[in-house]
């Protein structure tokens, strides 16, 4: 029986609320009746198995998919209304980790994590950019790599950057597209604590799309579980490992 | 009646590129504009092409000469050679051959470039940090492509005219200055205007094609290949269908 996320939840406050959301690709539909709300200051993690619409749900709130019904309000707009200059003020204030890092193959470290601040961050002088540069990637440990290619830089270094360059403009909701998928579970763990770090240094919300029970486990302060289009069953990490639906069970056994 | 598939996916393609196309018309003149890439992409486009057009241009040239000169000498006609050669080279092949070398060297790459950035998410990064991708990546591109191909052109006739001056002086003595009399003194306005004029939608055509392929791109890596593949062919394709149609023009406006 699925259950309603926001069901014990009223006192807090609501960043972002997906109500009612239906999204198919030809006769696939991937979202259907999909309800989920995120709380101010929350790590709440999208669970579900491969193809079950997860990515589709976060590219859907970004703006990068169009539902074909619901509402997505983020930080009080709904999404699905705005114009394209509307969409991209908003998307200053919601930060988007892809699961491939989507690092700028062309440019440096340093180009890649300026990119968004000289589209955005036109008023501040170059010794500002430079030490905001300088201060994610201090925050992500690679002070050192600002000069490097891509191309130069592991799994986890890339992962790493490309959570710098998301935060650089500090905003409010992360959504992290499986951000340990691939990796070693020494880098995995390291991903883990940055964003938890993350969470803690600038006060994000965040929903992290994962199947890794390891990250679910660490970084989750709640987890809503995606089954056939819609929120099945939402709570704590222990609510849902003592779930007795067999879909429920299946993630944590 | 129902069209063989085959014909409805050309259809269909044509109407895609019609459309691609109309939007980078769209596009172009609002703000905001992305110089600094623009600038970027010409030295990248320009500047990495200029090797392989050099090197065209001067074969080209050289060969032409040394083909033609047996022919020349039947009619007792070498003196002819520096002028047939540069009214061939600056009139059509100089700027079909080198459009066709950029199809394959600038389109593919744009089409490799673009098509590998769909692939790894970096336009769609680029969406969500506010960045519209079309008018960076696409208008730029276009733009310089437009703009370079007709510099290369006109470089590597220049080039190409050297190797043919370096040929004449393989059986022979003719001075440079000789030479480049005789290639001015052989040309008209006629001979170089409308040459100059169809280089720029070689390049325009080479930009929106290889942009064309890359950002319409299916995911993964085959798509990469297949976009830089097919960006090349449909490329040179339309090169030669821009030279028929700049050639009928041409042709109809009595400056043949």
């Amino acid at each position: 029986m699925p259950m309603t996320p926001t069901s014990n939840s009223s006192d807090r406050e609501v960043v972002l609320e997906v109500k009612h959301l239906y999204k198919s690709f030809g006769d696939n539909h991937v979202l259907k009746d999909f309800n989920i709300d995120l709380y101010r200051g929350e790590n709440l993690v999208v669970l579900g198995k491969s193809g079950s619409g997860k990515s589709v749900l976060i590219k859907c709130i970004i703006g990068l998919l169009h539902p074909e019904q619901g509402e997505i309000r983020v930080l009080g707009k709904n999404v699905i209304g705005l114009d394209k200059e509307q969409l991209d003020r908003m998307r200053t204030r919601v930060g988007f980790l892809f699961q491939s890092n989507a690092l700028y193959d062309s440019m440096t470290v340093r180009e890649n994590l300026e990119f968004p601040l000289r589209r955005h961050g036109r008023d501040k002088s170059h010794s500002e950019v430079n030490d905001l540069v300088m201060e994610s990637l201090v925050n992500v440990g690679l002070p050192h790599a600002v000069d490097l290619m891509p191309s130069e830089l592991s799994g986890g270094m890339r992962k790493r950057i490309a959570l710098a360059r998301t935060m650089i403009l500090k905003p409010e909701i992360m959504l992290y597209d499986e951000p340990t998928t691939g990796l070693d579970p020494i880098t995995s763990k390291e991903i883990n604590d940055l964003i938890l770090k993350v969470q803690e240094i600038y006060k994000t919300s965040s929903i992290i799309i994962s199947h890794d029970m390891g990250c679910v486990k660490y970084t989750a302060n709640r987890v809503a579980l995606l089954v056939e289009g819609r929120c099945f069953a939402a709570g704590s990490y222990e609510d849902l490992q003592a779930h007795t639906d067999p879909a429920v069970k299946g993630f944590f056994q | 009646m129902k069209l063989p598939l085959g014909t409805q996916r050309t259809l269909a393609e044509i109407g895609d590129i019609s459309r691609f196309t109309w939007r980078f018309f769209q596009e172009w003149g609002k703000p905001r504009f992305e110089v600094q890439e623009f600038f970027r992409q010409c030295y990248m486009i320009g500047n990495r092409s200029l090797g392989l057009v050099a090197i065209t241009g001067f074969i080209l040239g050289l060969v032409m000469t040394i083909q033609s000169r047996p022919t020349m000498a039947q009619f007792g006609a070498e003196d002819w050679i520096p002028a047939m050669v540069a009214i061939s080279i600056i009139r059509e092949i100089g700027p079909v051959v080198i459009a066709l070398i950029c199809a394959g060297k600038i389109g593919s790459g744009i089409g490799a470039e673009l098509g590998s950035m769909k692939v790894t998410e970096q336009i769609d990064a680029m969406e969500v940090s506010g960045t519209n991708p079309f008018k960076y990546l696409v208008v730029t591109r276009v733009w310089a492509t437009t703009l370079m191909v007709p510099i290369l052109v006109i470089f590597a006739d220049f080039i190409s005219l050297y190797g043919s001056y370096l040929a004449v002086n393989m059986r022979g003595v003719t001075s440079l200055a000789l030479f480049t009399q005789q290639v001015v003194d052989s040309l008209v306005f006629s001979d170089v205007l409308p040459a100059f004029i169809k280089t720029f939608f070689f390049g325009f055509a080479i930009g929106i094609i290889g942009c064309y392929k890359g950002y319409t791109s299916s995911k993964g890596t085959e798509g990469v290949g297949l976009a830089a593949n097919s960006a090349v062919v449909v490329a040179s394709l339309m090169v030669f269908i821009i030279d028929l149609l700049a050639v009928q023009i041409t042709d109809l406006l009595g400056l043949t």
